[in-house]
């Protein structure tokens, strides 16, 4: 009798622990934080506030108008690229490609890649490239908007963009960045780098598991 | 006392044969294994560590029937670069390679590493083989 009140006590244990260690897994959160106080039912709370995406309006490959509003409630992965790009954008949708279909079928979850060379990527241009690429549907967006809009949403997302060097070449970092549903950085991954992009796939299931990202149906 | 002497003949034979055959395969060692390293600095982003192209924008480096027909035009797509519409494993292409400057060594090393990767199977192209097909280029 005895015996058997361990081995319920050992189970329950084993399960809790099993239990907590996949409940804590939660990606850390990027970008400044700020302290706010506030006086809530007469006591005094300080929250954090985390750095967010700010708003933005940009066209994608269908020329529909993508905005903000457009990735509530989705996590999404966002990078820069542009469609001539000969060294290090090749690289990255190839590795950006199993990421595409791994979560194509997931209606909050989106790619965003937004182009740095505007006046040679129209909207026509872009949609060739998805086409030539095999993607369609909504999953992954190409963005293209005014030079500056892109470069100063570049900054909110940590990427650092360089105008054209002597060679006529952009100068970009090949990040990707992913963004949680409340528009929190939660990750950024050398594009380049196939194993640091399977690193991401991993963690976007992890975020997709987290209570606060949990599918809104 | 007869028997040990076509021995030795045969055994002299045989080294020298294989030390010619040796001395074809260092070259083709050695061009193989430097073009490894062109392709990886030079090529790898776009066509891919297999050679597996991307998707429709990039071709593959594995239609075998293609590389040895355009043989003797490689290195000047190597060099000149190549754009317009390909079909490359039945797939249409219509993209653009820049031009790259390499050094005639570098292109030569580059296609023999090429022409035997990724299934495909060919003979050396040596620094004259390349230096004439380059010769030719418009
Ligand atoms: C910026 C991307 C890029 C780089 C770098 C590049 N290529 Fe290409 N390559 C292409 C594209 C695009 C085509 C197809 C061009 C067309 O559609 O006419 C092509 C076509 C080819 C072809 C003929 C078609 C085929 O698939 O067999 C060969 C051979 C080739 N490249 C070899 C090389 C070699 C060798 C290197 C490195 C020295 C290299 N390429 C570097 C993009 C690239």
């Amino acid at each position: 009798m005895k015996k058997l009140v361990y081995a319920i006590a050992f189970i329950l244990l084993w399960n809790a622990c099993k239990l907590n260690s996949s409940d804590n897994k939660a990606l850390p959160i990027f970008g400044n934080k700020e302290a706010v106080t506030k006086t809530v039912n007469g006591k005094q709370v300080t929250d954090t506030l985390y750095q967010t995406i700010p708003a933005f309006k940009f066209v994608n490959q269908y020329g529909d108008t993508i905005t903000d509003k457009s990735l509530d409630g989705k996590i999404y992965v966002a990078d820069f690229f542009f469609t001539t790009c000969p060294n290090i954008c090749p690289v990255m949708h190839r590795n950006m490609l199993p990421v595409y279909n791994e979560f194509k079928s997931h209606a909050d979850f989106r790619i965003i890649s937004h182009t740095i060379d505007p006046k040679y990527d129209t909207v026509p241009v872009l949609k060739k490239y998805a086409d030539k690429m095999g993607i369609s549907g909504n999953t992954w967006w190409l963005l293209h908007g005014q030079k500056n809009d892109t470069y100063t949403i570049a900054k909110s997302y940590l990427v650092s963009l360089q105008e054209k060097n002597p060679q006529g070449q952009y100068v970009h970092d090949g990040y990707f960045i992913l963004i949680d549903k409340q528009k929190r950085i939660r990750g950024t991954y050398q594009g380049t780098d196939a194993k640091e992009v399977e690193k991401m796939t991993a963690d976007i299931k992890t975020l997709m598991a987290e209570p606060d990202q949990k599918s809104t149906k | 006392m007869k028997i040990k002497l076509i021995g030795i003949i045969c055994v002299v034979l045989a080294a020298f044969v294989i030390s010619c055959q040796s001395d074809e395969q260092v070259e083709f060692n050695r061009y193989f294994s430097a073009g490894s390293a062109v392709y990886q600095a030079n090529c790898q982003n776009c066509h891919g560590a297999k050679g597996e192209g991307l998707q429709g924008l990039i071709p593959s480096l594995t239609d075998s029937v293609y590389l040895k027909s355009n043989k003797y035009q490689l290195a000047c797509f190597v060099k000149n670069g190549l754009k317009g519409q390909i079909k490359i494993s039945g797939k249409q292409f219509e993209g653009e390679m820049p031009p790259n400057d390499l050094s005639p060594v570098e292109i030569a090393q580059v296609l023999t590493y090429v022409t035997n990767s990724f299934g495909n199977k060919s003979a050396t192209i040596t620094i004259d083989q390349a230096n004439a097909d380059l010769a030719k280029c418009n």
